[in-house]
């Protein structure tokens, strides 16, 4: 560390402080011959605390009055605590609890913040210092002796010579952290394969598509032109993962005029009666799909703003996702309720570097 | 006291302070610490108080940190919330959420320290932001402290996971959508994406593991992280010594200012407080992360128009720039563009602001010191590339914002899609050559006041009847803030002692003819008394 000579000594101009000495190649720099030279520190001009003992006395008694008023915060604030209880539950106690104490806190800390500052300002002796700047780097005897220990300590320990030892050493300290990373192996389910979990979802032939979040089954005739269903598998809402699942089985459910439905000709059967169901998870980075227009038959993921067009199976049209929302083949069952046919033909949501 | 040895004599003398002074002197010699630092110089400008702001709001998330810790359970195991806030009563919610309901509701005090340490995060990694624009424009990343930029450049990421990992604990909604975003974009990762995501989550998204995975990393790995670079980034500061402003009397020898004890421990003593204060004020006025308004996290809904904390904007712009269909299948694998460009381009905005003192000093060649900070209009082509940067980010947070601009002016979201993505590649090519030419208008403007002095605004009349207005001269001291500055030449194209002139070489040569080919020449001694000659 560079030390300080002069440690704030008073300023005297410095005349020659124009004439560059930084060690160094200064290398594109323009060196100019004729330059203006550094006129020195102005002189110190004195503040008006300086000169009127009266605005001095002002200034000392504003700096005790705020660090007075700063106690008044600070009881205040736990007065707040005592007398504005927020148990009853109500928003408005709690504002005002979160207010009163908050305020209190503010007053005690802002005081005791300007008081220094004006402190330092008007009272404290502002006369500037200055303190003289030596190159970073080590004295050339530092830096000499710092390169002989290392040459003494090579020498006396052999390292540079020794050169199986030392390499040796090396391929030890490249090859122990190893055990640790295998380890994080353990931070998911070892009997697991994320492809497979990520390729299929809970629903399977026959289950019954159910509202989101009651679980309630869904009959067709429910389902009224132009209305939308948030739905879940039948019985999720018993699954112990019931999360992890719903992440991934979530749909949307929509009726729209047959003839408005442009489906390819294998999935012709996927729908009933115009009604259709499309994975709710986003293929863009999976979140839901929640916003639906009614005009337009186009899906909305509000997180990035990606739109999918219903009437030509979910394709893209706008924002950066790239799939189409998968969908769920679904039929009737004898009790006139919506169940699907079979889980979704392809993963859900978002891309993953397995998937094809 | 009656019996009274010569040597208690002399202590009795001493006061009580000198006393507890020399006790602890003679057990740990912290008189020599007094002695080097306690008149230490530090120059005074508001701009070096941005930094002092991070440091302070930090402290405040640390204090108010710990605070929440005593509340918070780092857990999505289910429970019923009983808590007092009705809307909410018998809703199944993780441990998480119920928690941090609970510090809201039934703890007194617990929603202002929750707000406070929100704030303070918010505030946290802008004054870093704003710190690091201040030292880019005037130039103080220049040897010997470009170790202190990559430094101060680490703090500003490291505080930014840390703001995602504590958005991302409460399990509310908002934050549960965060999340499965990252999901998201770890597994468009090539190669290890799918795996990356399963371990962090520990299964499946969001299974039951990653709210307390994130609370570790947020309370201590991370942290810790902080704590160690600010150690080291304030290490620097007193090793360097502090920058200060052209100025006269100032040098590149020495540096003025106030004294730590007593003025500048006074001034940023009293600055803590007011940071402090000025946070609690926040936070007792304006709710923060309302998450009793979201609800638990669940997978199906989502509210429209919610906006992440500011500082991951950036990359949640980022995401939605990127026009459709950039993904395909290849060699039997997905290859999700629209999701590693993105991140591509981010990783390089941030590698380019790391290394950025490197690459000038490279093309300088400067291998002195700078301690005297630059005005940023006499580094024009530098402060027209910082003018490009923040175009840049700025196009890329605003896009983060896209849907609630297309709303609030009533614009279609594909029309404000893309106008960002045209302001994107273009807006920061017009900044550049826009701030270029404003920075040189500047120089010629200090050049003329240095050499002719300033209208004064007083009209007089010669004798001849010609009207004139008086230029009046500026003092030696005002003018020296305008003419001492570095200015450098463009590099000279030579061959090498070989006759060669290698590719790096061009490189450099070119990259210098970018940076300092329009510029002013310094003025001189000499212009200076034939200047006064002219009036
Ligand atoms: S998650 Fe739907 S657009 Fe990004």
């Amino acid at each position: 560390m560079a030390q300080d000579d002069n440690g704030g000594t008073e300023i005297t101009p410095a005349a020659s402080s124009a004439v560059d000495h930084r060690p160094g190649d200064a290398g594109t720099a323009v060196i100019v011959q004729d330059a203006v030279e550094n006129p020195g520190f102005p002189p110190h001009r004195a503040r008006i605390t300086d000169k009127d003992p009266r605005k001095q006395r002002r200034a000392e008694r504003t700096i005790y009055t705020l660090f007075y008023l700063s106690i008044v915060g600070s009881i205040w604030a736990i007065a707040a605590y005592i007398a504005f209880p927020i148990e009853s539950g109500k928003i408005s106690d709690l504002r005002i609890s979160t207010l009163a104490i908050g305020l209190g806190m503010t007053l005690a800390l802002l005081a005791i913040g300007f008081g220094a500052v004006h402190w330092a300002k008007a009272l404290m002796v502002d006369k500037e210092g200055i303190d003289i700047r030596h190159p970073v780097q080590g004295t050339d005897e530092t830096r000499e002796r710092a390169v002989e220990i290392f040459q003494e300590a090579d020498a006396e320990s052999g390292f540079g010579r020794r050169t199986l030892i030392r390499n040796s050493l090396i391929g030890a300290l490249v090859a122990f952290p190893l055990p640790a990373i295998v380890l994080f192996r353990g931070l998911g389910p070892m009997n697991e394969d994320p492809v497979k979990l990520l390729s299929h979802t809970m629903w399977k032939k026959g289950m019954r598509l159910t509202r989101d979040p009651s679980g309630t089954p869904i009959r067709a005739s429910d389902v009224t032109l132009g209305s939308v269903f948030h739905v879940i598998p039948e019985g999720l809402n018993d699954k112990e993962d019931a999360l992890d699942q719903k992440a991934k089985a979530a749909v949307l459910l929509m009726r729209l005029e047959p003839k408005d439905l442009h489906p390819s000709p294998d999935r012709k059967s996927w729908a009933y009666d115009g009604i259709v169901a499309y994975s709710k998870i986003c293929t863009h980075v999976g979140c839901p799909v929640a916003l639906y227009e009614q005009q337009t038959h186009h899906l909305l993921c509000p997180c990035h703003q990606s739109q999918f067009d219903i009437t030509h199976e979910a394709r893209v049209i706008f924002g950066p996702a790239n799939r189409p929302l998968p969908q769920l083949p679904i039929e009737v069952d004898a009790d006139g309720y919506l169940v699907a046919q079979s889980d979704f033909h392809e993963p859900v949501g978002p891309s993953f570097w397995e998937r094809h | 006291m009656t019996a009274t040895t010569a040597a208690e004599t002399t202590a009795k003398k001493r006061s009580f302070t000198a006393a507890a002074s020399n006790y602890i002197d003679e057990r740990t010699s912290i008189s020599g610490v007094v002695k080097e630092f306690g008149r230490k110089i530090f120059p005074d400008h508001w701009s070096f108080l941005l930094g002092e702001i991070a440091l302070y709001s930090f402290i405040v998330i640390l204090i108010t940190g710990t605070f929440l810790t005593f509340f918070f359970q780092a857990s999505q195991a289910e429970v019923i919330y009983h808590g007092s806030w009705v809307p909410l009563k018998g809703i199944q919610m993780s441990a998480a959420m119920n928690s941090t309901l609970n510090i809201s509701f039934d703890i007194r005090g617990g929603l202002l320290v929750r707000q406070i340490h929100h704030w303070a995060a918010l505030l946290f990694v802008a004054s870093i932001g704003l710190h690091m624009l201040r030292i880019f424009f005037t130039g103080a990343f220049r040897k010997p402290r470009e170790l202190n930029w990559v430094i101060g450049f680490t703090l500003f990421v490291l505080a930014m996971a840390e703001g995602f990992t504590g958005y991302s604990l409460p399990d509310d909604l908002l934050s549960g959508n965060g999340l499965r975003i990252i999901d998201g974009l770890i597994k468009g990762i090539p190669v290890v994406g799918t795996w990356i995501s399963f371990l962090l989550f520990g299964g499946e998204f969001p299974g039951t593991a990653i709210v307390g995975r994130l609370y570790t990393l947020h309370i201590l790995l991370l942290p810790a992280l902080v704590v160690a670079f600010i150690a080291l980034h304030l290490v620097f500061v007193v090793v360097h010594k502090h920058t200060q402003y052209a100025g006269p009397g100032r040098t590149q020898q020495n540096v003025s200012g106030f004294p730590i004890l007593p003025v500048y421990a006074a001034k940023a003593g009293g600055f803590f407080f007011i940071v402090f204060g000025v946070v609690a004020l926040m936070a007792s006025l304006f709710t923060i992360n309302p998450i009793w308004l979201y609800g638990p996290y669940d997978p199906s809904p989502v509210s429209a128009g919610t906006q992440p904390d500011w500082y991951i904007g950036f990359a949640d712009g980022m995401l939605r720039l990127i026009p459709p269909h950039w993904e395909f299948v290849w060699l039997d694998r997905t290859w999700s563009w629209n999701i590693i460009v993105p991140v591509l381009i981010l990783v390089v905005f941030l590698v380019v602001v790391a290394i950025y003192p490197f690459v000038e000093a490279w093309v300088t060649g400067d291998k002195r010191e700078h301690h005297i900070l630059d005005r940023p209009r006499n580094q024009a082509t530098r402060t027209a590339i910082g003018a490009a940067g923040v175009t840049f980010y700025g196009t890329m947070w605003a896009a983060a914002s896209s849907d609630l601009i297309a709303t609030h002016f009533k614009l279609t979201m594909e029309g404000v899609i893309h106008t960002l993505q045209f302001t994107l590649i273009l807006g920061p090519i017009v900044a550049y050559f826009i701030t270029k030419r404003i920075c040189i208008a500047l120089q010629k403007k200090d050049r003329s006041v240095a050499l002719h002095g300033y209208e004064s605004g007083r009209i007089v009349k010669l004798p001849g009847g010609e009207f004139i207005e008086v230029h009046e001269q500026l003092d030696e001291y005002e003018r020296w803030r305008l003419v001492s500055y570095d200015t450098y030449q463009p590099l000279m194209l030579r061959p090498n002692s070989r006759g060669k002139i290698t590719f790096v070489n061009r490189l450099r040569a070119g990259m210098s003819r970018w940076l300092f080919e329009d510029r002013l020449e310094p003025i001189t001694k000499g212009e200076i008394e034939s200047g006064h000659g002219h009036h």
